[in-house]
C-alpha cells in the first residue's frame, strides 16, 4: 500500500470538487473493496476523501411515490428496511445474497455500484490485465475462465460486475442520483450507468471525474412476484456464476436481468416479451449474442435452468 | 491406524483418552483469544523488525537478476535479502523443492526476496517496488496432459498392489461400474498464516513458530542455514491450523532468520495469505478410475482402483488408494498409482492425505447405485451392491455415471 493523504469531506460539493482537482484521489466510503486494492497497489490513490459524514444514510420516500436510498446507506440497513421489503423485495434478497454480514455492515450503496470485478487475473498484478494496466493485455482471455463473461465482452476483457445488489437494482429500474464537480445535478438511469469494456475496460462507469453519487432512486413500486436466485460454487460468500433478478406479474408477463454474466447486470427489455413463453425462449433472447469460453459455456445453460426455476417459483 | 485387532486392544478402544471428558490445555486459551500465535509473541525489551516477502511471478526458470535499489531507499526500509544475494541453500530432507536461495524458480510465488522495515506498512510498500528480471520456461501444470507420461512412483510408496485376478473376474461378472473421478488442487488456507520470529544470539537463533513436528522444521532450519541443529531453537506452543501444512519448514522460518542476521534484530515474518496457495504445500489433484465388478445378488468380485497425480521432480503421489486395499470384501482386486511431474508448489499431507479424494472417489458408485435404486434401504457402509440393482437394465455393461 502506498502513503495517502486523507481528508474528510465537508459538503457533497466539496467532495466533487476536491475529487475534480487531483487526479489521484478516491472516494472512500465502506471501503470494503477499495482498501483491499489498495493493499494489493491495484488501486493507488495519493488522496482519499472520506465521504462517510456527509448525512446520506437515509432513506426517504420519494415526491413521486418511489424510494430515495442515500448513497452512503449501508447495504445491511438498505435489505433490512420495511418499505424495501415490503414494496422492493427484489432489492432486499439481492443485498443478503452477496458478500458477508460483516462487510454488508460496512458496504455502501453506491460502493456497491462501484465495486470492481472480482476477475483473478485482475487481481493478479504479475498477470497482464487491460483494466489493472490499459494496453497490456488480457491475461483472462485463454485462462481459467469458469467464473467470467459470456456476453457483451471484447477482445480486452471478459470480466463481469461482482454486484447481487446492482441487477435487482437494473429491474427495478433504478436512477442514479449524481452532482458534478460544477455543483450540476444528473440522473442517470442505471441502464447506463455501468459500461461494457470495449477496448477501455478500465473505464467501467459513466461518471465523470470528480462526480459525486448522492442517492438512487427507486420508482413507485410495480407489484409482481419479486425473486433473486444466485447459483454459486459455494452456498455462502462466493460471487454469481449465474444469478437471476426478475419481478413476475400474475399474468406472467415481467422484467428479468442476469447477473454473473456481464460487465455490467445484463438485461435485454425486449427479451422480457418472451417471458410467456418460457425460460428457454427468454434466456434465448437475452444471451443471443454471447460468445462464451469453453470453460464457462455452461452459463448459457445454466442461466435457462435459473430463469425456468424462478418462473416456477413465480406461479407457487 | 488399522483395526485388525478386537476392542480393547486398540489404543482408541481402550477409551483412556478418546470419550473422557478432558480439559484440552489450549482450548480454553484459544476460544477466548488468549493464546498467542507465532506471530504475536511480543517481548518489550526488543525491538522487531517486519519482513514482507516477494514471490515469483513465474511458474518455472530463472532468476536473471533483482533490482531492489528503489525499496532500499523507501521509507523505513532496514534491508532487503534477495536468492540472488543468498545464493544457493541447502535443501532440507523434508522439502521437495528448496524454499529460497539461488537463481532456480520451480514454483509460482517461490520466494525471492523479503524487505525488512521498521513496520509492517513500510516492509509491504517497499516490496512492490523491486523489480525482478526471469527467464521464464516452458512448465507443464495440467495433469490430464500429463497423464500419458505418467510413471509409477517410487517403489517405497507403495505404488501397486494386486490379489486374485481382477481383469478375469471384472470380465466375467454380472455387473460392471466403470467410471472416472476427478479433484481438483487443493490448498490449506489455516486461520493462522505460516508465521515466523527469528532472533539471534551469536551464533545461536531462536524461532517462534507454528509448526507440527518440532524435530522436522528444526533439523530443515538447520541445514538450510548451514548451522548445527544444536544451534537451532523452536518455539512453538500453540498452532493455529496445520491439518499437514506446517509438517515441515517453510519459507516465513527461512526468510526471517536469513534477514534477522542480515540486519542485527529480530524480525518477524508472516506468508500474507495470496501467497499462501502457492508457497506452502497443497493436496495434489487426481484423475481416478474405479472398476467394480459384483454378481446379482450384491456381492463384490472385483475391484480396481487407479489414480494419477502430479508433483515436482523427486515429490511423490497423492496415495488416494490405499485405502481400497483395505475397505470391502472381495477377492480379485488391483490399485495402482502413476506420477506426473508438474511445475506446480510440492504436493503434501492436507487432513486425510489420500483418503479424503480415494474415499470419495471409492464411495460415490454406491451413493449412485443407491440413488438410481430407490427402494434399498442400505447404509451407505453397506458392502454389497442391493439386489434391486437387476431393475438396472445395463447390467454387463457399465453403468453410465
Amino acid at each position: 500500500m502506498r502513503a495517502f493523504s486523507y481528508e474528510r469531506a465537508s459538503s457533497v460539493e466539496a467532495a466533487a470538487r476536491a475529487a475534480a482537482q487531483n487526479r489521484e484521489a478516491k472516494f472512500i466510503a465502506g471501503g470494503t473493496n477499495l482498501l483491499d486494492l489498495m493493499k494489493l497497489e491495484i488501486e493507488k490513490p495519493s488522496h482519499l476523501i472520506d465521504v462517510n459524514g456527509l448525512g446520506l444514510d437515509k432513506i426517504e420516500k420519494a415526491r413521486d411515490g418511489g424510494l430515495r436510498i442515500g448513497a452512503l446507506v449501508r447495504n445491511t440497513d438498505l435489505a433490512a428496511d420495511q418499505t424495501v421489503r415490503r414494496d422492493y423485495g427484489l432489492l432486499s434478497r439481492a443485498l443478503v445474497a452477496g458478500a458477508s454480514g460483516q462487510l454488508r455492515n460496512k458496504a455502501t450503496t453506491a460502493g456497491n455500484l462501484l465495486q470492481r470485478t472480482r476477475c483473478p487475473y485482475f487481481y493478479d498484478p504479475n498477470q497482464p490485465c487491460n483494466k489493472r494496466d490499459p494496453g497490456s493485455g488480457c491475461s483472462a482471455i485463454g485462462g481459467i475462465t469458469r467464473q467470467l463473461g459470456v456476453i457483451g465482452g471484447s477482445e480486452a476483457c471478459i470480466a463481469t460486475h461482482p454486484s447481487d445488489m446492482a441487477v435487482a437494482m437494473r429491474v427495478l429500474d433504478a436512477v442514479v442520483e449524481t452532482v458534478k464537480s460544477n455543483g450540476e445535478k444528473r440522473f442517470i438511469p442505471i441502464a447506463d450507468f455501468h459500461r461494457l469494456p470495449g477496448d477501455t475496460p478500465h473505464l467501467e462507469t459513466t461518471l465523470e471525474r470528480g462526480e459525486f453519487i448522492t442517492s438512487v432512486t427507486l420508482p413507485p413500486p410495480i407489484g409482481g412476484k419479486h425473486i433473486y436466485r444466485k447459483v454459486r460454487d459455494r452456498a455462502s460468500y462466493a460471487f454469481a456464476l449465474v444469478s437471476i433478478a426478475a419481478v413476475i406479474q400474475p399474468d406472467g408477463s415481467g422484467r428479468v436481468a442476469v447477473g454473473g454474466v456481464a460487465h455490467k447486470p445484463w438485461r435485454v427489455e425486449t427479451a422480457e416479451a418472451e417471458l410467456n413463453k418460457g425460460a428457454r425462449a427468454t434466456a434465448a433472447a437475452l444471451l443471443a449474442d454471447a460468445r462464451p469460453t469453453e470453460q464457462n459455456k455452461f452459463k448459457i445453460g445454466l442461466t435457462e435452468r435459473t430463469l425456468g426455476a424462478v418462473l416456477s417459483e413465480a406461479r407457487e | 491406524m488399522q483395526f485388525e485387532k478386537p476392542a480393547t486392544t486398540n489404543p482408541i478402544d481402550q477409551l483412556k483418552v478418546v470419550g473422557k471428558p478432558i480439559h484440552r490445555i489450549d482450548g480454553e486459551l484459544k476460544t477466548s483469544g488468549r493464546a498467542m500465535y507465532a506471530y504475536e509473541w511480543h517481548d518489550p525489551a526488543l525491538r522487531y523488525a517486519y519482513g514482507y516477502p516477494l514471490g515469483s511471478a513465474i511458474a518455472k526458470g530463472q532468476v536473471i537478476s533483482i533490482d531492489s535499489a528503489a525499496a532500499r531507499k523507501a521509507p523505513g526500509v532496514l534491508g532487503v535479502i534477495t536468492t540472488l544475494e543468498v545464493g544457493d541453500l541447502r535443501k532440507g530432507k523434508m522439502n521437495t523443492a528448496k524454499l529460497f536461495g539461488g537463481r532456480e524458480i520451480k514454483h509460482y510465488h517461490q520466494a525471492v526476496a523479503v524487505v525488512v522495515a521498521e513496520t509492517f506498512e513500510q516492509a509491504r510498500a517497499a516490496t512492490a517496488l523491486i523489480k525482478v528480471d526471469y527467464a521464464p520456461e516452458k512448465g507443464a501444470f495440467d495433469l490430464r496432459a500429463e497423464m500419458a507420461n505418467a510413471k509409477t512412483p517410487d517403489p517405497s510408496t507403495e505404488p501397486e498392489s494386486a490379489a486374485g485376478d481382477f481383469q478375469a473376474a471384472f470380465g466375467t461378472a454380472q455387473v460392471t461400474l466403470d467410471a472416472e473421478y476427478t479433484t481438483p488442487d487443493q490448498s490449506h488456507s489455516m486461520m493462522e498464516p505460516p508465521a515466523s520470529i527469528a532472533a539471534w544470539d551469536g551464533d545461536e537463533v531462536t524461532v517462534w513458530t507454528s509448526s507440527q513436528m518440532i524435530d522436522w522444521w528444526r533439523t530443515d532450519l538447520a541445514t538450510t542455514l548451514g548451522v548445527e541443529k544444536e544451534k537451532v531453537h523452536l518455539m512453538s506452543p500453540f498452532i493455529g491450523g496445520g491439518f499437514g501444512g506446517k509438517l515441515f519448514l517453510r519459507a516465513d522460518s527461512v526468510l526471517a532468520a536469513l534477514a534477522a542476521k542480515s540486519i542485527g534484530r529480530p524480525v518477524k515474518v508472516a506468508l500474507p495469505r495470496p501467497m499462501i496457495p502457492n508457497n506452502t504445500t497443497h493436496r495434489p489433484a487426481t484423475i481416478q478410475r474405479i472398476r467394480i465388478g459384483a454378481e446379482l445378488d450384491g456381492r463384490i468380485t472385483a475391484i480396481a482402483h487407479e489414480s494419477w497425480s502430479g508433483d515436482l521432480p523427486g515429490g511423490g503421489p497423492e496415495t488416494a488408494v490405499m485405502q481400497t486395499r483395505l475397505l470391502y470384501a472381495g477377492e480379485n482386486r488391483m490399485t495402482g498409482m502413476k506420477l506426473a511431474t508438474l511445475d506446480l508448489p510440492e504436493g503434501n499431507a492436507m487432513r486425510a492425505p489420500g483418503e479424503a479424494p480415494g474415499l470419495m472417489a471409492l464411495k460415490s458408485p454406491w451413493m449412485k447405485w443407491r440413488r438410481s435404486s430407490p427402494s434399498i434401504q442400505s447404509s451407505s457402509g453397506s458392502r454389497t451392491i442391493p439386489r434391486s440393482i437387476r431393475k438396472i437394465p445395463t447390467a454387463r455393461s457399465p453403468i453410465a455415471i
